[in-house]
């Protein structure tokens, strides 16, 4: 719960978060060791100088910093934590569910884990997907289209092998459809995240709520066109947000071209811990307004009602979280474990 | 020939290596810091050391660079030999391998690049870089107090006599300018110097909307430059080579054996 200066208390659904594993011993290659460095390079790049962590404990931190950054120090009611397997760089893979599911049996009021698959597994992803369901009931997955397998440098959305395992995610309740769409990386010659695809999967699985994390930036403009075409697009602000301590301006931007394109309910907070903590995040966000000229020029306004709805209801929406029922159940836990 | 030459050459160097342009961002290589060394040796050659901010810049837009750094090299007054190297990059070696033999994008990345068109690509970041310089020159004019009118009536020779104070539009009023012609070679010095990368005249009523579209074409690369320059501060800058670990060419050409897939 974030108490806001004026006391009232705001409820914080973060979207986006990450219990993995980058350490060396982890790390299978040189890319396992350069994928968590440049995250580390994102944490160093845009944290205000005294959020910084040690590079050990940012390569792997415990469970109990997990709950601690979120939960105690920081203002989070319930956290969305994905999966990344990237398991061609890692040994044990990166963050898996299975590693998830195990910080989130200890907390389960607190965690809501997402899954992972690959379409390009062809039918063992659609098994996979059934395993999902049974055995850790989720509700939503995180895709990331730019994952190496085999020969293979990304996919798309839109590949038949793709849309076989959307269909079922319909068909079983698997509602929430995070999508990475971020920096330019790879592949070679084609753009993984690349937006459109999200276009055309959108249209055709109206069910499914496709979140788009980082709002596709840097392809805010394609992204922002789509999602005002769809009404299942919704933008995830990790990555995002952070630029709200190194460059406000340049945020002003940005939360204005999503809300005059998505509007305020369909944007959502993540932190993207722990690359960002959430605390300083959100006391930054609650605190900021978007500098006059740019509101005036997209005649938009960031007000407290639509914090609010960024911060949490959006994403409790998605989730089915009954807040007040959430609130109670969550009464004092902080203390019970900080007392450990 | 003698080492007397070398700080006038390598201050030649550096004039070259500051026109090439990361096209993704639009801003000098040599702003962000991708240039590590440019050395004029004492037999006259020179050498330029490459790094950019992460392991996994797309390889298409570093060959861009690095194409760009050898056009540049090209130029040299004393046409001496060089060396570029690239380095901590996914594809350094292929790409070191390629430039060496003076090969093209498509030739480096025969067997990976598939359908790539660098033309279209650079066709692409021509236009970014156009609407980006654009938008920081119009931004400057309004602050100045033009009307929109008087600021899209504007012809070349008006333009040249423009002054802002230092800032964004300042740098880029030449850029603009360079951007302008290389895109209308044919255009008359009294035709209208904003218009739509189309060529079609912008009428006063629609600026704010084509402000708007531009902002958004800035927004993106500077998302990409932010993060650049952050990532490039913080880069590691020991060099890794891990003995008997498959390369990424493995990965690529399926002589991994491929992962078994998550099982239940």
């Amino acid at each position: 719960m974030f108490r806001t200066p004026e006391g009232k208390d705001i409820f914080v659904v973060d979207g986006h978060t990450h219990f993995w594993d980058g350490s060396a011993e982890n790390q299978k290659n040189i890319h396992g060791k350069q994928f968590i460095d440049c995250f580390y390079a994102y944490h160093t790049g845009l944290s205000p100088k005294e959020q910084l962590w040690e590079k050990s404990k940012f390569e792997k931190y415990s469970a109990d910093d997990l709950y601690r950054d979120l939960f105690i120090d920081g203002p989070d009611d319930v956290a969305i934590v994905q999966s990344t397997y990237l398991k061609d760089f890692y040994k044990n893979g990166f963050n898996t569910i299975e590693r998830n599911a195990e910080v989130a049996k200890l907390y389960p009021e607190r965690f809501i884990v997402n899954g992972a698959f690959d379409p390009r597994d062809g039918e063992k992803a659609l098994e996979y997907i059934h395993f999902l369901k049974e055995t850790y009931d989720v509700k939503g997955v995180k895709m990331y289209t730019a994952e190496w397998n085999g020969a293979s440098k990304g996919w798309k959305l839109t590949d038949p092998d793709a849309y076989k395992c959307f269909e079922l995610c319909d068909k079983l309740g698997i509602r929430n459809i995070h999508v990475h769409k971020g920096p330019t990386i790879l592949p070679l010659s084609k753009d993984a995240f690349d937006v459109h695809d999200v276009d055309h999967a959108a249209t055709d699985f109206q069910g499914l709520n496709w979140i788009i994390e980082h709002c596709g930036l840097p392809r805010l403009d394609d992204f922002c066109w789509i999602a005002t075409q769809e009404t299942n697009v919704y933008g995830g602000l990790a990555v995002a947000l952070p630029f709200i301590h190194s460059r406000p301006r340049y945020f002003g931007e940005v939360i204005a071209e999503l809300l005059f394109w998505l509007g305020p309910e369909k944007i959502l907070f993540g932190s993207d811990y722990a690359i960002w903590t959430p605390r300083w995040l959100v006391e930054k966000f609650w605190a900021y307004q978007i500098p006059d000229d740019i509101a005036a020029e997209r005649g938009v306004q960031l007000t407290d009602e639509i914090k609010e709805k960024i911060l949490g209801l959006n994403a409790a929406r998605l989730y089915d979280i009954d807040i007040d029922a959430k609130t109670k159940a969550l009464a004092g836990s902080a203390f019970s474990i900080a007392a450990e | 020939m003698g080492a007397a030459r070398i700080p006038s050459r390598q201050a030649e160097v550096w004039r070259r290596l500051t026109e090439v342009n990361d096209p993704e961002l639009d801003e000098p290589i040599t702003e962000m810091g991708f240039v590590e060394r440019a050395e004029v040796t004492s037999d006259g050659s020179v050498e330029i050391d490459f790094r950019l901010p992460t392991y996994w810049c797309s390889p298409n837009f570093a060959f861009l660079m690095l194409d760009g750094v050898r056009k540049a090299l090209d130029q040299l007054s004393w046409a001496p030999a060089y060396r570029v190297k690239l380095h901590d990059h996914m594809f350094a070696e292929e790409v070191n391998r390629g430039m060496e033999a003076g090969k093209t994008f498509a030739d480096i990345f025969v067997e990976l690049a598939e359908d790539q068109d660098l033309g279209a690509l650079r066709e692409t970041f021509r236009m970014k870089a156009f609407k980006r310089r654009q938008e920081a020159v119009l931004r400057g004019l309004r602050q100045h107090g033009l009307t929109d009118r008087e600021i899209l009536d504007m012809d070349l020779p008006a333009y040249d006599v423009a002054r802002f104070e230092p800032g964004e539009a300042a740098k880029q009023k030449p850029r603009y300018r360079a951007a302008l012609l290389e895109r209308f070679p044919d255009r008359q010095a009294d035709d209208p110097v904003f218009v739509t990368w189309d060529g079609q005249r912008i009428p006063p009523g629609a600026l704010g909307a084509h402000l708007a579209e531009l902002r958004v074409v800035r927004v993106n690369m500077e998302f990409n430059g932010a993060l650049c320059r952050g990532l490039k501060q913080t880069r590691y800058k020991e060099l890794d080579v891990i003995e008997g670990e498959p390369t990424l060419v493995d990965f690529i050409m399926d002589r991994v054996p491929a992962r078994a897939a998550p099982t239940a």
